[in-house]
């Protein structure tokens, strides 16, 4: 039982409110910085770096514009194209949205707000994160168009080359913790004092390009390459179904970044206050949602300005110069923890 | 290079004469012997010379090796009827309306343009040499009935679409293309549309509103130097 | 199932039957996965090909066997138009053969008529002419500078290309009315002179047009994945190049140095001015957006220096007020923003042309993509059609 939601409430609630509880604040902890993501950068962020204004009749500064999205997408009309795999058509954004769901599971907030304590934590994010790449498979193949199947056979080809160098940099920073418990990786940037981007330069630079590449943002959107592909593999889709893709899309933006900040920028800790105190299991989430904020702009400011790459390119870089730079992070790291 | 290559020696109010020019017509005719029927210069501006259609080819190798003119302008047809349909700018009123007009025009002479030609129908060519820049429009009188020319594929490889669009605007058979295809129209489409006895339909349903109202233009009542205003309906 | 495949066929044996079945289904999948790679259709409705431009590609898995673009969708059969239409109306007729550049389509085909009628527009025209003209070439090319980079995924330059594009446009429609389709040109000279305060805000306005040069030189040109994607794509050999008739920056890029504007003589006022022809000998993507990018920042002080130089006097010569041109037939070809367009008219002495030839470069410039295209992956379709630059309706006319 969580102690936060205990000692708040000064209550025992049984297990099952717990779990509706975890589940409703989860679904919340996903979708509410996935909306605040969508406003902030790709409405008006990149509105303001184009030399626009982007939405601004809904609500004051468009502020509504998404609620605005959400109802367009809702009444639109439910197309299957014809000869399409209905089941594999219709799975396709839930897969990706159950392993975004479940990546936010392992999110610390505070000392003691957590959903679980896993001890493999960031294991587990890493090999859920993958899941998403059978989703989008499944909507590449399941769609029936010749669009899509390239969108997606590129995406699979792209998503599986960046997976390592993903988990390669997140190993350097395990090395450094000497724990994969999410929470311990905090507490041991708290106890080192400062946080692991510094030490970790090199593990951050490769965590943002293979996470570029896990969003399929651009530079690396060869799936979803619009001036080839018009949407790649989300091309037959419409209506809801592609809001799902959207969210699915935002959010495990959302959610990256989180880890990333977890990972890199110390979590909820902020500096020269005690990592352990209560007041940090409120302010913790906010601090997180702060950081999370900074790295989803560079991430957005990296899709906005370059163009994309050839999936050669692509892939060249991912198995001739991430990965050999990764090992070579964790054999620098590796030494400097047995020697100091 | 960078200097125009025409030679224009003037001779006081007398004729100018384009020596430059001039040679290159002298090479072609050299070339093709009696293959080579006509030749027109303006001088200072451009050559024209009229070859045989059997020669077409041979002009087109000749200057692109001998004279320099690798670059591949344009290929494409002249069809010298006169317009059959008479609803024509010096209308003074709609003639297949008000009757009268177009009688005439049936007998109008088809003439040719420079560099003479007897047929309804001359391919033309422009090759340009960017070394000397100087070009030359060669013209080949084709068939009337069954109107067929070589194809320059194998002299310009970038002559395929304009080939195609000749076959498929005049109806002009291309020996040899290899790949003879629509290229604006859709597949399937009937007739020929740059011929002159292909009606140009918006036409033919409305006519031209020339005809209906042309207004004085305000205050510019004088044509200078005093052209007749024919073909124009002061309402 | 085990079905002893080696037993006697019997055709009541549904386990048999089931089995050849399957057998033959398996078959037919492998006869299918034998053919020719994918037949993908890009276009004509496409979110980022310029218009309805259809490209049937036939591809190996990401590579290109063969792709041919396929035209027509936009015909309006200007040439048959002509031969209806009044030698002023021709003028606005042609404007929107390639509608960004579009003064530059007209100045050829008036030249050609003036050059029939034996009439020279007055000097101050001729200026005026050749600063429109070369406005439409920079409003051109700045949609391209934006627009190959949008192509290949950098999506924030085009809307820089189109805000300072702008600048340009506000200029040419206060002098003439129309900001993409001017209609200013008259046989003789042009319709009006320039309003006040023009030539002022036209040089603020190249200025502005300079800044967004350097801008793109750092956004684009510099950036990394952008040369990785253009250099070595699409190379272009000039011989090739000759042979299909390219003309403008794709010739230029591959080294050949040519340009009507310097090199044909023609009444505008090109040979007054101070510029230089610029090339590149690499002849692949990067090169021809590198030229192009080049040519915009010299039009600019193109435009400074006629502008600085305008002579007085009439904008008009004295032409009748219904044109008809003496029968002859002349050809005029200039160095539009897109390459080099030519009109070839013959006219019979009446009010309409007898038969206009519209030379086009788009056309020649897409002439060579089925050479191109052979063997290049799906993304570099996108890089080699942008790099060539062409407008749906210099192609389609």
């Amino acid at each position: 039982m969580n102690p936060l939601i205990s000692s708040f409430l000064a209550i025992n609630p049984p297990y099952w409110v717990d779990t509706l509880a975890k589940i409703g604040i989860g679904l919340v902890a996903v979708l509410l910085p996935t909306g605040a993501l969508v406003y902030l950068f790709l409405f008006k962020m990149m509105s303001f770096m184009q030399s626009r204004l982007g939405p601004m009749e809904t609500g004051p500064y468009g502020q509504l514009q998404l609620l605005a999205e959400f109802g367009k997408f809702l009444q639109k009309e439910d197309i299957f194209p014809s000869k399409a795999d209905r089941f594999v058509f219709a799975a396709a954004p839930f897969v990706v949205l159950v392993s975004t769901f479940m990546l936010v599971l392992v999110l610390p907030g505070g000392p003691d707000t957590h959903f679980v304590d896993l001890n493999t934590g960031i294991y587990f994010a890493m090999a859920v994160s993958s899941v998403s790449v059978i989703g989008i498979l499944m909507a590449g193949w399941g769609s029936n168009s010749k669009y899509s199947l390239l969108g997606g056979i590129r995406a699979a080809g792209q998503l599986i080359a960046y997976e390592l160098p993903l988990v390669l940099s997140v190993v350097g920073v395990v090395i450094m913790a000497g724990t994969l418990n999410m929470k311990g990786i905090v507490a041991a940037q708290a106890d080192f004092g400062v946080w692991f981007i510094i030490p970790q330069i090199i593990g951050f630079f490769i965590f943002m390009v293979a996470v570029q590449a896990e969003l399929t943002q651009p530079p690396f959107d060869m799936p979803v390459a619009e001036s080839e592909l018009v949407t790649g593999y989300l091309t037959e889709y419409s209506g809801m179904r592609f809001l799902l893709f959207f969210i699915g899309e935002f959010a495990t933006a959302a959610v990256f970044s989180a880890i990333g900040a977890t990972l890199f920028l110390g979590g909820w800790t902020v500096p020269f206050v005690d990592a352990n105190a209560e007041i940090m299991d409120y302010i913790g989430p906010l601090v997180l949602a702060a950081k999370m904020v900074f790295i989803a702009f560079l991430i957005f400011w990296f899709r906005i300005t370059y163009p994309r790459f050839r999936e050669d390119q692509l892939q060249r870089l991912a198995w001739k110069f991430l990965i050999p730079l990764s090992l070579f992070n964790i054999v620098v790291t590796a030494i400097f923890k047995v020697v100091f | 290079m960078s200097t125009t290559a025409a030679d224009d020696t003037v001779v006081e109010e007398a004729e100018v004469t384009d020596a430059v020019r001039e040679a290159i017509a002298k090479a072609f005719a050299d070339e093709l012997g009696d293959a080579f029927l006509d030749q027109h210069i303006t001088p200072g501006r451009d050559l024209w010379i009229r070859v045989d259609a059997t020669a077409w080819v041979q002009a087109a190798t000749f200057a692109r090796d001998k004279l320099g003119m690798t670059w591949l302008d344009y290929i494409s047809a002249i069809d010298w009827l006169p317009n059959p349909y008479g609803r024509e700018m010096d209308a003074e009123q709609d003639w297949v309306v008000h009757g009268g007009g177009p009688n005439d025009k049936d007998a109008e002479e088809m003439t040719s343009g420079v560099a003479g030609g007897h047929t309804r129908f001359q391919a033309l060519l422009r090759l340009y040499s960017i070394e000397e820049q100087i070009g030359v429009h060669i013209k080949a009188d084709l068939d009337d009935s069954a109107p067929a020319i070589d194809t320059l594929i194998p002299v310009f490889a970038g002559a395929t679409w304009h080939e195609r669009e000749m076959w498929e605007m005049f109806g002009i058979n291309i020996i040899g293309h290899p790949d003879l295809r629509v290229l604006y129209l859709p597949t399937g489409f009937e007739g020929n549309p740059l011929r002159k006895d292909y009606p140009l339909v918006s036409r033919r349903v409305k006519p031209w509103p020339g005809i209906v109202d042309v207004e004085a233009m305000p205050g510019a009542d004088d044509d200078a130097d005093g052209e007749a205003t024919d073909g124009e309906a002061n309402e | 199932m085990t079905t002893d495949i080696n037993a006697e066929f019997d055709i009541t044996n549904n386990e048999q039957l089931r089995y050849i079945a399957a057998q033959a289904a398996d078959a037919r999948v492998n006869v299918e996965l034998e053919t020719e790679g994918m037949t993908l259709n890009i276009g004509p409705q496409h979110p980022a090909t310029h218009g309805t431009l259809r490209i049937v590609a036939r591809l190996d898995g990401e590579q290109v066997i063969s792709a041919e673009p396929i035209m027509g969708y936009m015909h309006r059969g200007y040439e048959k138009l002509t031969e209806v239409r009044t030698y002023p109306q021709v003028t606005t007729l042609i404007n929107r053969i390639d509608w960004v550049g579009s003064f530059a389509n007209e100045v050829p085909f008036i030249l050609a008529a003036e050059e029939l009628m034996e009439v020279e527009a007055p000097p101050r025209a001729q200026y005026i002419r050749t600063a429109l003209f070369e406005m439409g070439r920079i409003a051109n090319i700045m949609l391209f500078l934006g627009d190959m980079a949008v192509q290949l995924g950098g999506v924030t330059a085009i809307f820089y290309a189109f805000r300072d594009r702008e600048f340009v446009l506000n200029q040419i429609e206060s002098a003439t009315g129309g900001r993409f389709h001017p209609n200013f040109n008259r046989i003789g000279g042009v319709k009006d002179d320039l309003p006040a305060g023009w030539i002022k805000e036209t040089k603020s306005s190249m200025q502005k047009v300079r800044d967004f040069c350097d801008e793109m030189e750092d956004l684009v040109v510099g950036n990394e994945i952008f040369q990785a994607r253009c250099r070595g794509v699409g190379i272009i050999p000039a011989d090739v190049a000759m042979a299909y008739g390219l003309s403008g920056a794709n010739l230029r890029g591959s080294g050949v140095d040519w340009d009507l504007r310097r090199d044909a003589d023609s009444p505008l006022a090109w040979k007054d001015l101070d510029w230089k022809v610029w090339t590149h000998p690499d002849g692949d993507s990067f090169s021809r957006y590198w030229v192009r990018l080049q040519e915009t920042r010299e039009a600019t002080y193109m435009v400074e220096q006629l502008l600085d130089g305008l002579p007085a006097g009439p904008v008009m010569a004295k032409v009748p007020r219904i044109i008809k041109v003496p029968a002859g037939e002349s050809y005029v070809q200039t160095e539009n923003p897109l390459g080099a367009m030519g009109y070839y008219v013959v006219s019979k002495g009446e009010l309409t042309p007898f038969r206009v030839k519209i030379r086009t470069a788009s056309f020649s410039n897409m002439s060579i993509s089925p050479w191109l295209l052979e063997g290049v992956l799906v993304p570099d379709i996108a890089t080699i059609l942008a790099s060539l630059y062409f407008i749906l309706g210099d192609i389609d006319r």
